[in-house]
């Protein structure tokens, strides 16, 4: 109870922080938006090849966007030592990391609930015409990045090419992630069986499990020193 | 006989190729304050962070009531409460937020009444609803000391807390600081103002290149001694 407590304590903190401060989600939007958009001029209207990889734009936008976002994120933590004040607090520090994990899930959730719709438009593609199980792609997808993404925040945001160290560790590391969620949403934009997605979502979820396992074995020593 | 609460033995802790403290024994009794002193890059703020558990000693042991650092629960850490020259505080959040955050975490009972109480005491009661952000250096070192006495810590450590206040902070600091020895807490505080921390002190210590190489009870020397010494320690 004390563990989910402190998850709790963590994700309230970060979410009234977000809704004073309008930092994170803001940022994060105007560049999905804008990423978004700009790759819409690419494509003349009709092309048949548009299809085969606007998946992989809207990943890319969610994607560069959340790296922002973690950045900032992990920027509220260190300033003013806050992040020190958490370590030092009565609690497993997993649930430090989970809690600062499922707030950044919360913002790229957000901007993603903002982005798709205008997608759809933008491409004129109906990702839903088979259901809502884009959504599962979506909130995994999500996930596996908000777990890599935070913990990759917290080892890069003490060094001084922060900007830039974050997506050179994140990014490597999180291709099985990107790669299955782009090509499960594929099958659907392109009307293909929707049963081909399941193995690509059952890789996501085995992915997402491995990570959290692996970020929870090691967080403790990741923030030892 | 003084009650062991800390002792440290041979501790050495290394960043990378520096060498920050050096085979560092000592021990801290139930009820101490002790003033640690020593010039920039001494190694007194590793000291601290070893102390309330930050960070773990490259070798050597530090044992909490005998029992080893990584024999003890997270709990155990509720038992601190670190005054630091940073303030642990969100600047975008108002003080009551802060307060109320880190009580949850710390698992306080009865959180609004204890934080009306320490605000009292630190007379930013009036302040509760200001963001941070808008806060002076002194207000911020006041919020951060409720911060750090919420929980009732039984440790109290504090990095150069006196840094940058002014004179009307100074003395609530000092005041407070008082209060907890009186109530036989036990305080460490690095500082670099010598009479600051030689009049609150019961015991001295000074560090220098990463070597305690000043231990004393403040009943054993007087202030132009602990001077003399202390200018002789750091210019060695």
């Amino acid at each position: 109870m004390k563990y989910l407590g402190s998850i709790s304590a963590i994700v309230s903190k970060d979410v009234l922080h977000e809704l004073k401060s309008r930092e994170i989600v803001v940022s994060m939007l105007l560049f999905s938006v804008l990423t978004v958009v700009v790759f819409s001029f690419i494509f003349e209207p009709g092309s048949q090849f548009k299809n085969e990889v606007v998946g992989g734009i809207l990943w890319m936008s969610f994607v560069f966007a959340g790296i922002l976002g973690l950045n900032k994120s992990m920027m509220s933590e260190v300033t003013g030592g806050n992040f020190s004040a958490l370590l030092l607090a009565p609690v497993d520090r997993s649930a430090i990391f989970f809690g600062k994990a499922i707030s950044n899930f919360i913002f790229i959730a957000m901007v993603e609930i903002f982005t798709i719709p205008l997608f759809m438009v933008l491409y004129n593609v109906n990702i839903f015409a088979y259901g809502a199980m884009p959504v599962v792609i979506f909130l995994l997808g999500t996930y596996g990045f908000a777990i890599l993404g935070t913990l990759f925040s917290i080892i890069s945001v003490n060094t001084r090419t922060r900007e830039v160290m974050l997506p050179l560790l994140l990014l490597p590391i999180i291709v099985p992630v990107i790669l299955s969620s782009v090509q499960a949403l594929n099958i659907y934009i392109l009307g293909h069986d929707p049963a081909d997605a399941v193995k690509w979502m059952q890789l996501l979820a085995g992915f997402d499990a491995i990570f959290t396992v692996v970020v929870f074995a090691v967080f403790d020593f990741i923030v030892e020193d | 006989m003084p009650e062991t609460l800390v002792e440290f033995k041979k501790v050495n802790k290394k960043y990378g190729h520096i060498h920050a403290l050096r085979d560092v024994s000592v021990s801290l009794n139930k009820g101490e304050f002790v003033s640690v002193f020593g010039p920039n890059g001494a190694g007194k703020s590793t000291f601290l962070k070893l102390l309330c558990t930050m960070t773990p000693p490259t070798s050597g042991q530090i044992l909490y009531e005998n029992t080893p650092l990584n024999k003890l629960q997270d709990s155990f850490r509720s038992r601190f409460g670190v005054i630091s020259h940073q303030p642990f505080l969100y600047s975008e959040l108002t003080a009551l937020e802060n307060l109320r955050f880190y009580a949850k975490l710390y698992d306080v009972q009865n959180i609004d009444e204890r934080i009306k109480v320490l605000l009292d005491k630190v007379e930013l009661y009036k302040r509760r609803n200001d963001k941070v952000r808008g806060y002076s250096r002194g207000m911020l070192q006041r919020l951060s000391i409720t911060r750090a006495l919420l929980h009732d810590p039984e440790i109290v450590v504090l990095d150069e807390p006196y840094t940058g206040l002014d004179t009307h902070a100074s003395d609530i600091l000092t005041r407070i600081l008082m209060e907890l020895f009186d109530d036989h807490k036990t305080i460490v505080m690095v500082t670099h103002n010598m009479k600051q921390g030689y009049d609150a002190a019961s015991r001295l210590a000074i560090i220098k290149g990463g070597q305690l190489v000043f231990n004393e009870q403040k009943a054993n020397i007087s202030v132009q001694e602990f001077d003399e010494r202390y200018i002789e320690a750091v210019s060695r």
